[in-house]
């Protein structure tokens, strides 16, 4: 009855051979952790069990491993200019010690990948891929630094990233660091100590909570662990695994590479047309079709599904409209906090529109040969209280 | 990982115990750790005829769904009302109150492909 546990499609598009464990791994086996490949890194999935992980994150704090999120380093004179013309964003404009979420996208207006691009100083630049894409995003950002005086290294190996993500993230990092955490906004990044290890401490996650993205060195990695354990045991800290990850971003709205973004799509069509920037200086990779593409009635739109019964509606499940199909599943799950199945779907604009004022059932989910009735519903489906 | 002797399994990871023309069917140890949190199981109601090795219903966790396959042939008795408000009996008790229906064995029904827990453990030895 088991059916393979893919945990997004790009779980299935790892590099051949023995998945590459993270500096991690040994504590991940020692905590019990269900290990699984997730884009050629081996990875844990679930520690106690993926709810009580995803309910901790939201009610108190998580710990992660996200050292297969590939880092990527631009450096230079150029580093600035070369990003506005790689990215659709407007990396020269932020200010050093800030970080913001973009995208790069092929000549096409494709999506190639999501990104968090840090500004650590004038000529110096941290870029964060998905692990999947981490070699297509360094190619494509050398590829395209060409004619600038900008240097492009991958540095994923010399990075481990510890998230700690939740209401109490703040309360429970605090004593083991001399930054002062009160003066990290959102999307900030800044380089300190955190229990005597050197990292770049940044707020930023993935989970729709406050929250903390450590980068330190492999050799600090157990360590830097060891004292937010340590820290966050009596405050409701649980290490989580990929597959609370998961259910989180979902709740909170956020895409995911291989679901939602793919070269098939634009950042128009995913909703997140904002991080095109038009009003920026000189030519950027993709601009001409984006132009196009911001102009035009969007081709279909990336919707909020919750699902009537208690089966879920998946990745892959086709959307219909009185029994025609109008768009397709992209992620779905039971949401923990919600207790009910929630999806993202791409629809058909215009059934879209009609299934707003749908309150007859006639917008479905073909589950597995049967069509289940659900409605649509603003992204995100979790709100954090501030 | 546990797999009672006294049970018999099918390699889809369901087990049996036969008690004369009674059978209770469940999902494994090893099923229930592959496919994490549990949180919607549907069974076929009581008065349903199930077929060895045909779906019968499926398992639903937060990462993904599995068909549930009758190990033998007879009539649903009985279903697991339990699990209708705490579907995590799978996950903490696979064997016992995790229990998925019971099935009136059909009097020619044959039990003798399923596998011995000698058999299924080597089935899932490389998986694990």
């Amino acid at each position: 009855m088991i059916t393979p546990d893919a945990t997004t499609p790009a779980a299935t598009e790892s590099a051949p051979g023995q998945p590459r464990p993270t500096p991690l791994r040994a504590v991940h086996e020692s905590l019990g952790a269900t290990m699984t490949e997730f884009a050629g890194w081996l990875m844990p999935l679930r520690y106690r069990g993926e709810i009580s992980e995803h309910l901790a994150v939201r009610s108190a704090a998580g710990l992660f491993d996200l050292s297969h999120m590939g880092e990527i380093a631009v450096t230079g004179p150029d580093a600035a200019a070369a990003l506005d013309y790689a990215l659709v964003g407007h990396l020269s404009a932020l200010a050093p010690g800030r970080a913001r979420y973009t995208m790069i996208c092929a000549p096409d207006g494709g999506v190639l990948d999501d990104l968090i691009v840090y500004r650590l100083s004038d000529a110096e630049y941290l870029v964060v891929a998905n692990a999947a894409n981490t070699a297509v995003v360094a190619a494509a950002l050398h590829e395209r630094a060409a004619g600038h005086d900008a240097q492009v290294t991958d540095q994923t190996a010399e990075y481990a990233l510890i998230a700690i993500q939740g209401p109490h993230a703040a309360r429970i990092l605090a004593p083991l660091t001399d930054i002062d955490l009160d003066g990290v906004k959102y999307y900030a990044g800044h380089r300190g100590a955190v229990a005597g290890h050197p990292v770049l401490l940044a707020r930023t996650g993935y989970t729709g909570e406050d929250g903390f993205e450590l980068f330190t060195s492999p050799a600090d990695a157990e360590g830097l662990w060891a004292a937010l354990t340590r820290a966050g045991a009596g405050d409701g800290l649980v290490p989580a695994g990929l597959a609370a990850r998961d259910t989180l971003r979902l709740e909170a709205g956020m895409p995911l590479y291989g679901n939602e973004l793919s070269p098939e799509v634009t950042p128009f069509d995913a909703g997140l047309g904002r991080v095109v920037v038009f009003s920026k200086p000189g030519d950027f990779v993709g601009r001409a079709a984006l132009a196009e593409r911001s102009q035009a009635p969007p081709r279909r739109v990336l919707a909020g599904l919750i699902g009537a019964s208690r089966r879920v509606p998946r990745h892959g499940y086709l959307v219909t409209w009185d029994g025609a199909s109008c768009g397709a599943v992209t992620s779905g799950a039971p949401s923990p906090t919600l207790a009910v199945p929630i999806a993202m779907a791409y629809l058909d604009p215009a059934a879209a529109r009609l299934a707003r004022d749908d309150d007859a059932g006639r917008l479905a989910v073909d589950i597995r040969g049967k069509l289940e009735p659900a409605r649509i519903t603003d992204l995100p489906f979790y709100h954090r209280q501030r | 990982m546990t797999i009672p002797d006294e049970l018999r399994y099918t390699a889809e990871h369901e087990w049996v115990a036969i008690n004369g023309s009674s059978a209770s069917v469940g999902i494994t140890d090893f099923a229930q750790r592959a496919l994490g949190d549990v949180v919607y199981v549907s069974v076929p109601a009581p008065g349903t005829r199930v077929a060895a090795g045909e779906p019968c219903g499926e398992v639903e966790s937060t990462k993904s769904v599995s068909d549930i396959y009758s190990p033998v042939d007879g009539e649903v008795t009985e279903v697991n009302a339990d699990l209708e408000d705490d579907p995590a009996l799978v996950n903490s008790d696979p064997y016992g109150a995790g229990w998925l229906m019971k099935v009136r064995l059909d009097p020619d029904a044959d039990p003798s492909g399923l596998l011995t827990a000698d058999e299924y453990a080597e089935l899932t030895k490389n998986s694990d």
